[in-house]
C-alpha cells in the first residue's frame, strides 16, 4: 500500500533507493547527507531493504565500490555532498566512461573555504563535465521520484550512464514535508530488475576498463556522446510513463510553470523554484506577463527545449545559485550557448543564494521586477550578484 | 577589558565585502571564546593511582585535552568533549567515563 | 499560512516539537513543513525550529522571518536570543515558565501564555530535573493558546510518533493544555 509520510529530503532519497531495490549501497557520511545512509542502514538492518551496505573509508571509495558493484550486475546507490563529491571526482568520470548506471544523490552544499554546510549549486555544477546525468529537485517528493526514474533511464541499454539526483542542503535534505511512499509492487512494475549484458562474472570472465589506444579511444567516447544524445527523449518518455503510473509529473527536462506566451521568463533550479512560483503568481495577478521555467535536467542540457521555450520571450532572468569564477553563472551561460543563432532575448544572470543565503519571496520579487524592467531599459548588467552585504538594501526593500 | 574582549581587538567589524580579508582568517586563539567542554555529556575521570604516565591518552586525544603531569594524566575540562577515546585506549584502565550531569 | 518558531536548547526536543505539530496539522489535512535552523548541532546550544501550516500547498521554502507564533522552551535563552524578533504584531508567544504571563516582560505587546512545562515533564518522568524534555508539554499549551490543531489530534500524533514514553508524553501534553494561562484568562 502506498502511504503518505512526513519525511525529510534525505529520507525521501533513502526510500527512493529502497523502492528501487538498490542492491549495494556504499557510502561515507558528510553533513548534510548523513541521514540518507543512516536511514538506508536502518532499513537494511531491520530487514526492510535487501541490500548490501558497505561502510567505506571515503567518498572516493564509495564511488569505487559502487562502480564495482554495478559492474558485477548489482543496482548500486550512493550519496554525498560538496567536498565528498569533489573527492569522488575521478570516479564520477570513471562511472560514465565505464558505462555504468550508478545512481547517487548529491546534497547541494557550498564548497569551502569559507567552510559552509549550506545550500549552493556549485558542487554539483563543478562536476557537470564528468559525463553524469544531473537532475535538480524542487521538493522531497521529486527526490524520491527521481531516484526511481533515474534507474529506469540509466539502465536502458542505449543509455547506460550514471546519474546524480540533486537536492538542496537543509532546505530539502532536512526539511520534513509530506511525501508519498509508493506501493513496492507499483514500483516493481515500473522498474524492472537490473540485468546488464556484460558484467563481472567468474563463470564468464571478462576484463573491464582497459587501455584504449589513440586509434580507438575517441570512438568509444563517441558512443557516450550518442548515448547522451538519446537521454533527453528518454527523460521525457520515462517522465510520461511515471505520470501515468504514479499520477504525478516530476517535471521531465524543464518544468514549464505558466510559460505560455510570456514576455519575461524566469529560470530557476532546485528549491528556489518552489518559493518562486508563489512570486510568479503574485506578479501575474499584478498584470505582468511572466512565467517560470524550472530547469530540472542540467545534464544533458535541454538545448532543443530551451530554444522552443524562449520563442517570443523578451527577457530571460536566470537565477544561478552558483558561480564559476572567470566564467559566470552556469545556467545562464549554458542557456546563452543553447540559444545562440536562434531567437536571442535579453538574458540576465542573477547570482543568488550562495552558501545558503536565504531567498525570501521579497528578494525573489525584486529580482523578477528587475527582469521585467529590462524590457524597457535594456540589459544593464550581464551578471548581477544579488543580496550581497553591499547591495542588501536594494534587494530587500 | 576582559580576556574575551581582548581577543577581538584586532578583528575588524566588516560592513561588506570590501572590509573583508581575501579569505576567511580567524584571530588566534579562537578557543578562548569557544570552550568546547560545555559540549560534554560524559566526562573522563582519571584514577591517578592506576595511571602509569605512559602518555597514550595524550597521544590519542583528538582535542589535546588530556596532559601527563607529575601526578598522572590530567583532563582539561574546559575543552574535553567527552569522546571517550582516552578511556578506551588507556592500557591500564585508569580512565572511566562518568555522567557529566553528576559533576556539574 | 501560519508560521511558527520554536526556541530551545539542543536536547530539549524543539525539533521534534516542530515535527509533531506538523504531523498533527497534516492529520487534519493541512499541508505542512518543518525544519530546524540548520547548522552544526550539539547539545546545549540554542536551537531554533520551524513549522509552516497551510490549507493550501506550501511552496515557500525560504526561512521564516515573521512568525505568527513563537514558542520558548527554555527561559534562559532570553539572555542570548531575541525570541520576539520578527514576531507579527498580533503574534502569540507561549513560554515554558511557572510565572504568570503578566510577570513576563519581553518588551512587546503580544499576547503571552505561560505554562510550567518543566514541572509537568518531570512529573511524567520525561527527562531529568536538570534536563526535562518539555516539548510535548509545551505543545499541549500551544494547542490551547492558539487552537491551531485539536488536542485529540495532537495526543494521537504524540502516541504514534513520540520516540519513547508515548503515554507519558501524551499525558504531559494534556496536562499542559489544561494548565496554560493567558494574560486575561478566557
Amino acid at each position: 500500500m502506498s502511504e503518505m509520510k512526513i519525511v525529510s529530503g534525505n529520507y525521501a532519497a533513502a526510500y527512493g533507493s529502497k523502492l528501487s531495490r538498490a542492491e549495494v549501497v556504499a557510502a561515507y557520511p558528510i553533513t548534510p547527507q548523513t541521514e540518507v545512509v543512516e536511514k538506508i542502514a536502518q532499513l537494511v538492518a531491520e530487514g526492510e531493504m535487501d541490500a548490501e551496505f558497505i561502510k567505506v573509508e571515503s567518498e572516493h571509495s564509495a564511488m569505487a565500490a559502487s562502480i564495482a558493484a554495478s559492474n558485477a550486475g548489482a543496482r548500486a546507490f550512493t550519496a554525498t555532498s560538496a567536498h565528498g563529491l569533489a573527492l569522488m571526482h575521478e570516479l564520477l568520470m570513471w562511472a560514465s566512461g565505464a558505462r555504468l548506471p550508478v545512481v547517487m544523490t548529491n546534497i547541494n552544499r557550498a564548497m569551502g573555504p569559507p567552510w559552509s554546510v549550506w545550500a549552493d549549486h556549485h558542487d554539483t555544477l563543478a562536476q557537470k563535465g564528468t559525463g553524469q546525468l544531473q537532475f535538480f529537485c524542487e521538493n522531497n517528493q521529486e527526490v524520491l521520484d527521481s531516484v526511481i526514474m533515474a534507474y529506469k533511464i540509466c539502465e536502458d541499454e542505449e543509455i547506460m550512464l550514471p546519474a546524480m539526483i540533486v537536492e538542496d542542503a537543509f532546505i530539502l535534505s532536512h526539511t520534513k514535508e509530506p511525501v508519498e511512499i509508493y506501493d513496492q509492487e507499483l514500483v516493481d512494475d515500473f522498474l524492472p530488475s537490473y540485468d546488464p549484458d556484460y558484467k563481472l562474472d567468474v563463470d564468464q570472465p571478462l576484463g573491464f576498463g582497459s587501455l584504449g589506444m589513440p586509434d580507438w579511444y575517441m570512438d568509444f567516447r563517441y558512443k557516450i556522446f550518442e548515448a547522451m544524445e538519446k537521454v533527453p527523449e528518454k527523460v521525457e518518455e520515462v517522465n510520461q510513463e511515471f505520470k501515468e503510473v504514479f499520477g504525478r509529473d516530476p517535471g521531465g527536462l524543464i518544468e514549464e510553470y505558466k510559460t505560455d506566451g510570456v514576455d519575461v521568463l524566469i529560470v530557476t533550479m532546485g528549491s528556489i523554484s518552489s518559493t518562486s512560483k508563489d512570486v510568479i503568481d503574485e506578479l501575474r495577478e499584478e498584470g505582468h506577463n511572466i512565467g517560470l521555467a524550472r530547469l530540472r535536467t542540467f545534464r544533458p542540457f535541454p538545448v532543443e527545449k530551451f530554444r522552443e521555450l524562449i520563442k517570443g520571450v523578451n527577457v530571460v532572468g536566470v537565477l544561478d545559485r552558483n558561480y564559476t569564477f572567470g566564467h559566470g553563472g552556469d545556467a545562464a551561460r549554458e542557456i546563452k550557448d543553447a540559444i545562440y543563432g536562434h531567437h536571442e532575448p535579453i538574458v540576465k544572470d542573477y547570482i543568488v543564494g550562495l552558501g545558503g543565503r536565504d531567498l525570501t519571496p521579497k528578494i525573489l520579487k525584486n529580482i523578477m521586477e528587475d527582469a521585467i524592467a529590462l524590457q524597457d531599459k535594456g540589459l544593464d548588467k550581464e551578471i548581477e550578484w544579488v543580496d550581497l552585504k553591499v547591495n542588501q538594501k536594494r534587494w530587500r526593500r | 577589558m576582559s580576556e574575551e574582549e581582548d581577543v577581538f581587538r584586532i578583528v575588524i567589524d566588516p560592513k561588506d565585502h570590501r572590509d573583508l580579508p581575501r579569505t576567511v582568517i580567524t584571530d588566534c586563539p579562537s578557543d578562548l571564546m569557544n570552550k568546547t567542554g560545555s559540549w560534554r555529556t560524559l566526562r573522563p575521570i582519571v584514577d591517578k593511582d592506576k595511571c602509569i604516565k605512559c602518555g597514550i591518552c595524550w597521544k590519542f586525544c583528538p582535542d589535546v585535552s588530556i596532559h601527563v603531569k607529575e601526578e598522572g594524566a590530567e583532563v582539561d575540562y574546559d575543552f574535553c568533549k567527552g569522546c571517550g577515546i582516552c578511556a578506551k585506549e588507556c592500557p591500564v584502565d585508569a580512565i572511566e567515563m562518568k555522567k557529566e550531569e553528576d559533576y556539574v | 499560512m501560519i508560521e511558527i518558531r520554536f526556541h530551545g536548547r539542543g536536547g530539549q526536543g524543539s525539533v521534534i516539537a516542530s515535527e509533531l505539530l506538523a504531523r498533527a496539522a497534516f492529520a487534519e489535512e493541512k499541508d505542512v513543513q518543518s525544519f530546524p535552523m540548520y547548522g552544526v548541532e550539539r547539545r546545549g546550544a540554542p536551537v531554533t525550529a520551524f513549522t509552516r501550516i497551510d490549507e493550501n500547498v506550501v511552496r515557500d521554502k525560504s526561512k521564516i522571518h515573521t512568525p505568527d507564533i513563537v514558542i520558548v522552551l527554555d527561559m534562559a535563552l532570553l539572555d542570548s536570543v531575541d525570541v520576539t524578533e520578527g514576531l507579527k504584531p498580533d503574534g502569540k508567544i507561549i513560554l515554558n515558565t511557572g510565572k504568570p504571563p503578566e510577570e513576563v516582560d519581553l518588551g512587546v505587546d503580544n499576547p503571552k501564555y505561560t505554562v510550567d512545562a518543566s514541572e509537568i515533564a518531570v512529573k511524567h518522568g520525561l527527562g531529568s530535573k536538570v534536563a526535562p524534555i518539555v516539548n510535548t508539554a509545551i505543545l499541549g499549551a500551544v494547542v490551547k493558546a492558539t487552537g491551531i490543531v485539536d488536542i485529540e489530534t495532537l495526543v494521537d500524533v504524540i502516541k504514534e510518533h513520540a520516540p519513547a514514553k508515548k503515554e507519558e508524553n501524551a499525558k504531559a501534553a494534556e496536562e499542559a493544555y489544561e494548565k496554560v494561562r493567558g494574560e486575561k484568562d478566557e
